[in-house]
């Protein structure tokens, strides 16, 4: 199957005419527009609204998979092609009007469970406990975490449509200079919030042939410990003796989508990797191949990840600087961006040729990780 | 230099569950307790009622001695809810037992924090109902 269409609303600080189902079909109508596809063609809606979009968009009767997230969100909807269910498959997101309450951190970071809710856990705290282990196992530094932060947050000053357009240009000293927020955070190193919507369509192979630009799945996985922010964030956690470590979580995930593709991590081309907090860029880089355990604090600090460099990284400015709209429409961004830099499409920070892009969703802070390889030509 | 404090009563605090009440009511009167599979001994992370090793369904609550090492730790200044005080410290201990469990480190400068801190577990109140394990170095304080 193909990704025949990928459509971004427009992202901002808040849409104030939208809630997230609506945020999330102007999304949907824009991705069936790209892939020239009529919303009467799609017999499957994946995403945590599917349902109303279905009645919205008078789908019925049509498949529905309420998956949340991106990437899982994606290969939901490449089983309902590749088992038949389906033939046009619409996987939509969208966040605005949750995060309303400004003094508290957004809903969607902030657990209940009753094992970390009274030690003031929340998003950047869990994640600071696994970049904390790996500072201390390989002396990973804060500069490095920073070199991450000023790229992305680079990336996302230049790009148009990105919510902190123009907010930059930044370098690690101007990172490491923004207030503390969960050590080793500073503000800059964590994600921001904003709304938005995005949708991609997926169709079959046969379908593909008459879409302007089809793009390939070359292989995904996905890999969870647990259910996030509910038990401690451990490093060094094994479910099993012979498992490999809570904090490599994605790289198993990352071997399978490698060997489903044929391909090899130094065949990437651009790496779509989801941002949520500085250090988890360095923690995918070594859990998914691109560089060795304790090297991606002196990968990053090379200039590896910057645009011209080995391999570009979050090039739109992820979720640091373009658009951080609600658990869903954030993760599927990863996946929209990657296919958009396969077209050539980009406006900013287009890698020259790109022919494989890798994106990733999660992070080991919240015990889940997802990869997705996507290709330009038919595998 | 400001000195980690347990927070004060008003947080948003735990809802102890059908599976974890035993692990408050030990809190209630400052005994910190852990599960443990009674089958085959394995000591699982967070509340469980199925061995993650042996699969049985027999968990059992043991008493821990309530010192252990500190795994990991952060220093939040910008709370997920204005209730908390900054700055604190929530941190990753490993329990003697092999356990490892979530709580905040108190009692020190958050300079004073480094890997394998020995640290002891202090009960404080978050409500009227619920009272919270925290950990604070114990008096050498030297890491093991």
């Amino acid at each position: 199957m193909a990704i025949a269409g990928v459509h971004n609303t427009e992202q901002a600080r808040a849409l104030p005419d939208h809630d997230s189902t609506s945020i999330a079909l102007v999304g949907a109508l824009g991705a069936l527009a790209d892939a020239g596809v009529t919303p009467h063609e799609v017999d499957g809606v994946v995403g945590t609204d599917c349902a109303q979009i279905a009645l919205e968009l008078g789908l019925g009767p049509c498949a529905r998979r309420p998956t949340s997230l991106g990437i899982p969100a994606l290969l939901d909807a490449a089983s309902l092609i590749i088992t038949g269910q389906c033939n046009v498959v619409l996987v939509a997101a969208g966040g605005a009007g949750i995060h309303v309450d400004r003094a508290s951190t957004a809903p969607w970071t902030r657990p209940a469970n009753e094992l970390v809710v009274g030690y003031g856990l929340f998003t950047a705290a869990e994640f600071a406990l696994m970049a904390r282990r790996h500072m201390l196992t390989y002396g990973t530094t804060p500069e490095q975490l920073a070199t991450v932060a000023a790229t992305i947050r680079t990336n996302g000053h230049m790009n148009p449509d990105a919510v902190y357009h123009g907010r930059g240009p930044f370098t690690p000293e101007d990172i490491l200079a923004s207030r503390m927020i969960a050590e080793p955070f500073h503000l800059l190193d964590c994600a921001t919030t904003s709304e938005g919507g995005c949708a991609v369509v997926l169709v079959t192979s046969e379908r593909a042939g008459d879409c302007r630009a089809p793009l390939w799945i070359l292989g995904g996985a996905s890999d969870s410990f647990g259910p996030a922010y509910t038990v401690a964030p451990v490093w060094d956690f094994q479910p099993r003796t012979d498992s490999p470590p809570a904090g490599l979580v994605g790289a198993r995930a990352a071997d399978m989508a490698f060997a489903m593709a044929g391909l090899r991590p130094a065949d990437v081309d651009v790496a779509e990797l989801y941002d949520p907090f500085s250090f988890e860029i360095i923690r995918q880089l070594e859990a998914f191949g691109f560089c060795e355990p304790g090297e991606g604090g002196p990968f990053v600090e090379d200039g590896n990840i910057a645009p011209g460099g080995v391999l570009p990284v979050t090039t739109d400015g992820g979720t640091m600087s373009f658009s951080h709209p609600g658990i869903n429409a954030q993760q599927l961004q990863r996946v929209i961006r990657a296919a958009q830099q396969l077209r050539g499409s980009c406006v900013t920070n287009q890698v020259d040729g790109a022919e494989v892009a890798l994106c990733s969703n999660g992070g080991a802070g919240a015990l889940f990780c997802d990869v997705l390889m996507l290709g330009r030509e038919r595998p | 230099m400001s000195i980690l404090l347990p927070q004060p009563v008003g947080i948003p605090a735990p809802r102890p569950s059908l599976h974890s009440e035993a692990y408050w009511d030990g809190c209630r009167r400052h005994q910190l307790l852990y599960q443990r599979c009674a089958e085959c001994g394995y000591r699982g992370i967070g509340a469980f009622t199925v061995c993650a090793q042996c699969h049985a369904t027999s968990p059992v609550w043991e008493a821990s001695t309530g010192t252990g090492s500190l795994y990991s730790w952060t220093v939040v200044w910008r709370p997920p809810d204005p209730s908390f005080r900054v700055p604190y410290a929530p941190a990753v201990v490993r329990l003697d037992e092999g356990v490892w469990m979530m709580s905040a480190v108190i009692g020190c400068a958050p300079e004073a924090l480094h890997d394998g801190l020995r640290l002891a577990v202090e009960f404080h109140p978050a409500n009227g109902e619920i009272t919270l394990p925290y950990f604070a170095p114990t008096r050498d304080g030297a890491a093991q």
